[in-house]
């Protein structure tokens, strides 16, 4: 292919993607339930959503890390999916991974050094050590680390510098995409500004696409050109960044949008965004709305099959009856009623 | 503040009073100088913030008051912790263990990862810290009827209890441990990064819990985290950490809305995203921490401080008082000063 018939395909699209874990001998939690969007090259989608609403499971069938249960991925227009292990190899490195927790993801017994060259030694990348030693000094460099930290183990260092190794052994193989999960959850404001500072100047400078996990809405704002709203393994609203700001839709966004705490004593202990209801429980979830048990706008119908996923606004994206309603829109009612044998 | 259940606080109602705490890390290679004369006091029934950059001496402190610092490496060089009037430091290890850790004191640690047992699951675990902690002599039907309520509260299905740790995502781990430490209703909380992991709205309701614990059973709480939001919205007190020592020391109000602050608390301001700005570059306070090592002579903050000059190189800096409630640790504030604390 040429790169002008690459021109409107997006980098990354996933359709209909799920990843179910067996719980038990019968049941299945659906950690990520029939989510679609796509992400154009050089641009960064957020995701943000609750713990445990399968944001690192969504980034990790991405790219193949678990194995999807059902729905397509696809790279620069290809079908990914079915890829072998082996062709799936050559392909990570294109798709890289940035950890949530920089003290876990890298091995204590390795120096700076040998967790960057890693990949390239895997990879075969380079024939003579002379290169490679080249290479892992420019890529401690690029992420701001001083070249006489090289032979450093990840626990002298503090969590900023220890993410900066993350982001140079996911540089290493330099690869079009990169999922980002929580990479500065663990770091603190001064650090994670930096951090952030960094992968968006790299991203310029390189034209990388990112997937960006996280569950702070002020670092998704500030990173993101689009931002996708999880909610128990289902994406509930997508825009723009400002319009997801400006005008959160989803009672859900809502909801998390008003208990942010803002640095000042203006809101101060009023119970705000306090979570009433039950939280679905993603194991065998029967059809209907997940955010039903807690939403004050509940309806019959809402429980009764799975809002659509739709464009409500040019280019806003939202799963709600009663934005549907709000809208003036027909609501469509099919799909999920019977999945689950009810 | 409400009628307290635990009424053995001393007579300023000081739960904990930490005085000239100095502690550090001695290796055959190297000293770390993690906590230097720090001093600060919580009350019954309130929170104090404990803010500051990784490496600051937050988790330390916090160790020390516990005495669980490693073994070899970590000492207590100099200062006094009182709990309610008696010097921790001075208790034998038998008595910290039996009569005051996980009984009289719950500590939320930072790595939630490493303190649940991945071999029991998460209910089972709920359900023990329950039954050591059972005054009430509840049956183990109503125990285990509480741990489903303990589950739900922080936003758990009751339906996961038979679930272990791996099969939870991180911050539903965090929310697991988080209930075990408010299911032994402490007299004193400390919770090193609580929420960190946590979404806002989970964030909302684990803070809630906290503070019904402040309000109902008088429990002090020393709060450690880097969200300044987290800080105004919970806190009475709170202090910011710099190198191992207080560099400002106030009330929320001295501390945000106060016209006088540290050079390094502006900086930590200036670090957050603004929600109601456009994409734009942070502005970060540039360089790092000095080496706990080998800390410089004068202010500890000279290397990254706009405003250095002469003074901060030479002398250190004394915490300076500028109210009955708000201190400041910085030459640029001898001219306000009422008094000085010498360290
Ligand atoms: N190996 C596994 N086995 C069973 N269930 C799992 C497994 N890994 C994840 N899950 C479940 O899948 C759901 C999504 O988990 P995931 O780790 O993707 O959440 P997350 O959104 O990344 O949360 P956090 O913000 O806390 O990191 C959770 O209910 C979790 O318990
Ligand atoms: N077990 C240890 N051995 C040696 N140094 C340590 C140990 N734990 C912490 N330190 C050092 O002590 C200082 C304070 O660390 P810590 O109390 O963990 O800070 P914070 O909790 O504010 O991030 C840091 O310089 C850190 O590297
Ligand atoms: S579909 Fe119904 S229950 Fe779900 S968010 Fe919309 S109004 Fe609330
Ligand atoms: S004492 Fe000097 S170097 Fe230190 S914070 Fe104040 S002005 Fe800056
Ligand atoms: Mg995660
Ligand atoms: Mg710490």
């Amino acid at each position: 292919m040429t790169e002008a018939t690459h021109k409107d395909t997006p980098l990354v699209e996933v359709i209909d993607l799920s990843k179910y874990f067996s719980i038990g001998r019968k049941s299945e939690l659906h950690a990520v339930d029939k989510v679609s969007f796509a992400i154009d090259k050089g641009k960064t989608l957020g995701i943000v959503g609750e713990s445990g609403c399968g944001k690192s499971t969504l980034g990790r069938t991405i790219l193949r890390l678990l194995e999807p249960t059902s729905g397509q991925i696809l790279f620069e227009g290809e079908d990914i999916t079915k890829y072998s292990k082996t062709r799936m190899r050559q392909l990570r490195r294109t798709m890289q991974i940035i950890f949530q927790d920089p003290y876990a993801s890298l091995n204590p017994r390795k120096t700076v050094a040998d967790i960057i060259s890693q990949p390239l030694i895997v990879n075969n990348i380079f024939d003579s050590k002379d290169k490679l030693a080249e290479r892992v000094a420019e890529l401690m460099e690029i992420v701001g680390l001083a070249t006489r930290l090289s032979d450093a183990y990840p626990h002298e260092l503090d969590g900023g510098r220890r993410q900066r190794i993350g982001v140079a052994r996911a540089l290493a193989l330099r690869p079009k995409f990169i999922v980002c999960d929580e990479p500065v959850s663990a770091l603190d404001v001064s650090i994670q500004a930096q951090i952030l500072n960094l992968l968006m100047d790299l991203q310029d400078d390189m034209g990388l696409t990112y997937m960006f996990i996280t569950h702070d809405l002020s670092v998704v704002k500030h990173i993101s050109d689009e931002i996708c709203v999880m909610y128990l393994g289902q994406i509930v609203e997508k825009s723009s960044s400002r319009d997801l700001f400006k005008n959160p839709l989803h009672p859900y966004t809502q909801m998390l949008l008003s208990a942010i705490l803002a640095p000042n004593l203006s809101r101060r202990k009023t119970k705000k965004g306090i979570v009433h209801g039950e939280v679905t429980s993603p194991i065998d979830p029967t059809p209907g709305c997940r955010f039903a048990p807690r939403c004050d706008y509940r309806m019959e119908i809402c429980t009764k099959a799975d809002p659509e996923f739709r464009e409500v606004e040019p280019n806003h994206y939202v799963a709600c009856y009663k934005v549907e309603q709000d809208l003036g829109l027909d609501s469509y009612i099919s799909g999920n009623q019977n999945e689950t044998g009810i | 503040m409400s009628e307290y259940n635990f009424n053995n606080s001393d007579k300023d109602g000081y739960v904990l009073e930490i005085k000239d705490l100095e502690v550090i890390y001695e290796t055959d290679l190297e000293t770390v100088h993690a906590v230097n004369n720090v001093s600060f006091s919580v009350r019954a029934g309130e929170t104090f913030g404990l803010v500051g950059e990784t490496g600051a001496g937050k988790t330390t402190t916090a160790l020390s008051i516990l005495r669980l610092l490693p073994d070899r490496t970590g000492k207590v060089t100099k200062g006094e912790i009182f709990f309610n009037g008696e010097n921790l430091l001075e208790l034998s290890d038998e008595v910290m263990r039996k009569e005051i850790n996980g009984e009289r004191v719950s500590m939320i640690f930072q790595d939630p990862m490493t303190s649940l047992n991945p071999i029991m699951n998460v209910g089972e675990q709920i359900y023990e810290a329950l039954k050591y902690h059972n005054p009430e002599k509840k049956t183990k039907e109503e125990l285990e009827k509480r741990v489903e309520e303990t589950l739900e509260l922080v936003g758990i299905p009751k339906k996961r209890k038979n679930e272990y740790p791996h099969q939870f995502s991180g911050g539903m781990k965090q929310r697991v441990i988080i209930a075990i430490a408010l299911a032994c209703k402490p007299e004193l909380l400390i919770a090193d990064e609580p929420t960190t992991a946590l979404d806002v709205t989970i964030q909302a309701q684990v803070l809630a819990m906290m503070s019904e614990l402040n309000e109902k059973l008088g429990t002090a709480t020393i709060l450690i985290t880097h969200d300044l939001g987290v800080v105004a919205n919970m806190c009475d007190d709170a202090a910011v950490m710099y190198a191992g020592e207080l560099v400002e020391l106030g009330t929320v109000e001295d501390i945000f809305e106060s016209e006088d602050h540290h050079p390094y608390t502006v900086g930590l301001f200036g670090s957050i995203p603004n929600l109601d700005e456009e994409r734009e570059r942070l502005q970060p306070i540039e360089g790092l921490m000095p080496d706990p090592t080998a800390l410089p002579f004068g202010c500890h903050f000279q290397d990254r401080c706009p405003y250095c000059f002469d003074r901060c190189i030479n002398e250190h800096p004394q915490l300076l008082k500028l109210s009955d409630t708000h201190s400041i640790r910085c030459h640029l504030f001898s001219d306000k000063a009422l008094e000085v604390n010498h360290d």
